[in-house]
């Protein structure tokens, strides 16, 4: 099964140049790369959307957009942070580690890899252009709910375009981690050695390839009700607009999971690193990993407890939906367990992996809170649910990527970077983050409605706070570039270790920078001793 | 290297694998109507259809439920469209008529389908219907008037804690390429 | 003005102290119905669970941080591998929790699903951007729109400040009448997308759905004026289609209904065709 790859032994890094380097690239670094800079773009551009919206929630009164310029504001700003920012992040951290972490010389499917990246441009200009169409760009809500996604003008085949291509892109995306995976391990190199970043990536990507499909359809069938007279949500035909929203978080809710995955695998390597000591539980991560995947698809009616379910629906999705509960749980006691007794130091990756262990815990408890069906009907769609998936989402998902990022950056240029300004940065923004959203958990409560452009007088103080919150969280994201700038241009050699910690990674074990072709021999495991167990 | 040959096996299997998934997302809408009918869920109700020569009529005088009607059409300028009485009581077991008063305001000829939907909608499967006007498309003459009958009945075992069910009708004007085709 | 936005945001911080939780602009409302209150219960519930639980475990990783340090010459434990017993603990107390919070809630939802012996029926409908209220067979029907001083000052630069209009973007101009201590059942349809019907005192939030009918119930047990939104995205204007309901005494309530039908008849006489004059008839039995 694992086998060490012969054919074009490369013995030096040989680089094609030029911007041909980047278009027709196939080295899995190069395609990590760009994947993460379009990430970083696309976070930026999402979250100006964000700052516009929160700068319009500043105080009451329509000051600065048409409602239905908001509406698209908040459509845009979910649609590319989902499919624009996280989700090719964590492709891009997969290209560069998966190989390095299995001892692998490149990505299994190279070529495809390239198709699979360079679609994301085109996706993503073609979601942007529908803003300069008659009607302005998509506004239904990135959850595109019809009757109302059936409402948009000219963007709505762009956006659904957009969308299939987002789909395609990471189906190949997560057909390459599969492979690369099951094939392409170091020999000795057997499943339950696999760090855990692998894993978490490998179930994700199971996932992708189960549901991203599922999306594709329901969008397709949106796509021909709109345009084909048929019928599948529209009433007047017989069609049934609530069998959209099932369809649509048969994707959505696993699709939460894709998102948070692999940030539990980049926290269960980060937290032994800096403990000095070996995950807690290994076996206990992996499993209780893949029955989150599962519970994940039975789940998803809790998004849709208002639309009117029988009495037996809504107890089934309640209860299997606090089951997840408990997997989740293992896992925060698995990484509070790791640190007892350890030997922590406090590097920026560690802050970063601490302040999602805090945060991301908080988001669990107010998903548990969402689960209780009768008080869902008081939270749902308020500035609760918000808060919830923001705490789970950016102390959640991003965060683990800075994490990472601050965690492997080293090893990808070869240079520390500035430890002083990276803490600057992971400072501001857990402070700014709380601040952020922590309000928005009593702007719900007190009933203030999500996805509107204006609100009644009573809420403006906790606006006016969260509003603050996320001006200071989006400028200080600034940081986080000049901290990879300079880190890119210069500064101190890094070791081959990089830090001074546990690591037991692959990684760890080639030059820093990684060299352009990772293991042209691959390193043969068999016999270490497994450190899991 | 388009799929290495090592990989080949594995990559036609996800491959595969993602097909599935596309054409289950699909074969979620007839599922979602079996599982609404098996489950008395959604609101895709069609009701229960019964031949009227099935229909053996054994009252349960002893009890009284209130059937309740309810109009709505999607443009109120269009149409009158209402049932003639918004409430009845009546006996489980025995068979009713009921009617709704549709009238064209439109000022041309339409076509125009209603749209059923119960409710508590757990009781579809004891609201029997021998007749009925629902998913026919309705032609129309300009300023034409029309009552439309629906024949039901309520089983006898309709769950006790049952007093009151709500039959709402939502008339909707069919678009001209779909009234064509039928 | 600067001073309070610094004591909100002090605010802010210090109100992650679950004491302040019950504060009424932090906190879900008690409402005014018994389901509303039960729910804020199963709310309140689930919370102190959350809070027992976050004081545990962030205590443990507190501490760990604390403690556990290498500047503080801490040596890690490398046996620390895994546990069987722990793993059982900590596995089998959440579900003994979850279960314990699982059986109240229960009991709230089949309570929240009873529909019966309503006192009255209001049939709800939303539109692109407003509610229609039919009170069942009395043909009293009205549509309930934005108040014109929130629309007003709504519009884009209009330069009005919201501060100084009435209750902005949560008065209508028509209200919804119900009797106090009657169970009104509602009857919610969509006329042309998805809209939701909710207002938090009643613990109250359902779909609005086009060709379908959904139901919900409330019994206000104290007379006051209450108001809510509707909370699924509806397109342009779905900020601004407030729902504003007077709960009235009975007999007020009486006086309300008889002067509504009076003025229906004055104003449509024609109008009034089949549904009303229909309503009180009951087909025999």
């Amino acid at each position: 099964m694992a086998h060490a790859d012969t054919h074009d032994h490369h013995d030096h890094d040989h680089k094609p140049t030029g911007i041909g380097r980047w278009l027709f690239a196939t080295n899995h670094k190069d395609i990590g790369t760009m994947y993460l800079l379009f990430a970083l773009m696309m976070f930026f551009l999402g979250g100006a959307m964000a700052l516009g919206i929160r700068l319009e929630l500043f105080k009451p009164g329509m000051q600065w957009f048409d409602p239905a310029f908001y509406n698209s504001l908040v459509t845009n700003h979910a649609l590319i942070m989902i499919f624009g920012a996280v989700m090719p992040a964590w492709v891009g951290l997969a290209n560069w580690m998966i190989p390095l972490q299995v001892g692998a010389p490149d990505m299994a499917l190279p070529r495809m890899n390239n198709y699979s990246f360079w679609i994301l441009p085109f996706a993503f200009t073609l979601l942007l252009s529908s803003f300069f169409t008659a009607g302005g760009g998509p506004a239904g809500g990135w959850t595109l709910y019809p009757p109302l996604s059936l409402q948009a003008g000219d963007s709505f085949p762009l956006t659904i375009f957009a969308i299939h291509m987002m789909g395609i892109s990471s189906i190949m995306g997560a057909i390459n981690v599969i492979v690369t995976i099951m094939n392409m391990r170091a020999p000795g190199m057997t499943l339950l050695k696999l760090p855990l970043f692998c894993w978490t990536w490998l179930i994700t990507a199971y996932l992708l390839i189960a549901v991203m499909p599922v999306l594709a359809g329901a969008v397709t069938m949106l796509l021909t009700d709109h345009y084909f007279g048929t019928s599948f949500f529209n009433p007047a035909g017989g069609g049934d607009p609530v069998m959209f929203q099932h369809i649509f978080w048969f994707f959505g809710h696993p699709e939460v999971y894709i998102l948070i995955l692999p940030a539990f695998g980049i926290v269960s390597e980060i937290i032994p690193a800096f403990s000095r000591k070996p995950l807690f539980g290994y076996d206990a991560m992996v499993y209780a990993s893949a029955s989150i995947a599962f519970l994940s698809f039975i789940v998803w009616a809790h998004h849709m407890f208002t639309v009117g379910m029988p009495l037996a629906g809504q107890m089934f999705f309640m209860m299997s939906t606090m089951l997840i509960a408990i997997p989740t749980g293992v896992k925060v006691f698995n990484w509070t367990a790791t640190m007892w007794k350890g030997s922590i130091t406090f590097e920026p990756p560690m802050l970063f992996a601490l302040a999602f262990l805090f945060l991301f815990t908080i988001g669990g408890f107010s998903g548990l809170m969402l689960a209780i069906a009768p008080a869902d009907f008081q939270y749902q769609d308020t500035y609760f649910v918000v808060a919830h998936f923001h705490y789970v989402l950016v102390p959640g998902a991003v965060f683990a990527i800075m994490a990472g990022v601050y965690y492997w950056l080293p090893k990808w240029t070869g240079h520390m970077y500035s430890m002083s300004l990276a803490k600057w940065h992971f400072w501001l923004s857990t402070v700014s983050v709380n601040v952020l959203f922590f309000p928005q958990h009593f702007l719900g409560l007190a009933g203030m409605p999500r996805r509107i452009p204006d609100y009644s007088t009573q809420f403006t103080d906790w606006n006016m706070v969260s509003s603050v919150g996320g001006f200071v969280f989006g400028f200080s994201q600034l940081l986080f570039v000049v901290v990879v700038w300079q880190c890119a241009r210069g500064g101190a050699k890094a070791t081959d270790k990089v830090w001074d910690g546990q690591m037991t990674g692959l990684e760890w074990t080639v030059a820093s920078p990684a060299p352009y072709h990772s293991f042209t021999d691959a390193p043969d495991l068999t016999g270490v001793a497994d450190t899991h167990h | 290297m388009p799929a290495p040959r090592g990989h080949r096996g594995l990559v036609a299997r996800l491959l595969l694998f993602t097909a599935g998934s596309f054409a289950f997302g699909f074969a979620l809408v007839p599922l979602y109507s079996v599982l609404c009918k098996v489950w008395d869920t959604g609101n895709r109700w069609y009701g229960t259809q019964t031949a009227q020569a099935s229909v053996i009529e054994q009252p349960d005088v002893d009890r009284v439920v209130t059937i309740e009607f309810v109009g709505n059409v999607a443009h109120q300028e269009d149409w009158e469209f209402a049932p003639t009485a918004t409430t009845m009581k009546v006996h489980p077991g025995k068979l009713y008529e009921a009617t709704f008063h549709a009238k064209n305001l439109t000022g041309h000829a339409v076509v125009a389908q209603a749209v059923p939907s119960i409710a508590p909608q757990t009781i579809a499967r004891y609201f029997k219907k021998t007749q009925c006007f629902c998913f026919e498309p309705q032609k129309f003459a300009i300023a034409e008037s029309r009552e439309m009958p629906i024949r039901f009945i309520v089983d006898r075992d309709l769950p006790p804690d049952i007093d009151r069910i709500t039959l709402s009708y939502s008339f909707f004007d069919l678009p001209q390429a779909a009234a064509s085709n039928r | 003005m600067l001073n309070r936005k610094v004591l909100s945001a002090l605010g802010g911080i210090l109100a992650a102290l679950p004491a302040l939780a019950y504060e009424s602009s932090y906190n879900m409302t008690t409402g005014v119905t018994d389901i509303s209150r039960q729910v804020h219960g199963l709310h309140m519930m689930t919370f102190w669970v959350c809070v027992a639980i976050a004081v545990a475990v962030f205590g443990v990783m507190i501490y760990s941080i604390m403690t556990f340090r290498k500047s503080k010459g801490a040596v890690a434990d490398q046996t620390l591998l895994h546990s069987t017993k722990v793993e059982v603990i900590w596995t089998v107390i959440p579900v003994l929790i979850l279960i314990g919070v699982a059986v109240p809630t229960a009991k709230t939802m089949v309570r929240m699903d009873d529909t019966r012996n309503a006192d009255l029926s209001i049939k709800i409908t939303g539109y692109q951007w407003k509610w229609q209220y039919e009170y069942m067979g009395t043909g009293v029907s009205f549509y309930s729109t934005l108040a014109p001083s929130s629309n007003e000052a709504r519009q884009l630069h209009s330069g009005i400040d919201p501060k100084s209009v009435k209750d902005y973007l949560l008065e209508v101009d028509h209200p919804v009448v119900v009797p106090v201590d009657a169970k009104v059942r509602l009857l919610l349809t969509g006329n042309d997308v998805i809209h939701s019907w909710w207002v938090p005192d009643f613990a109250v939030k359902k779909d609005a759905i086009p060709g379908f009918i959904n139901e919900a119930w409330f019994k206000a047990e104290k007379i006051g004026h209450y108001t809510g939104q509707c909370t699924e995205l509806c397109g342009r204007d779905h900020g601004f289609m407030p729902i504003a309901v007077d709960v009235v005494s009975k007999e007020d309530y009486a006086k309300w209904l008889a002067a509504q039908q009076e003025a229906a008849k004055a104003a449509a006489p024609a109008a009034t065709t089949a549904a009303n004059s229909a309503a009180s008839a009951s087909a025999t039995l």
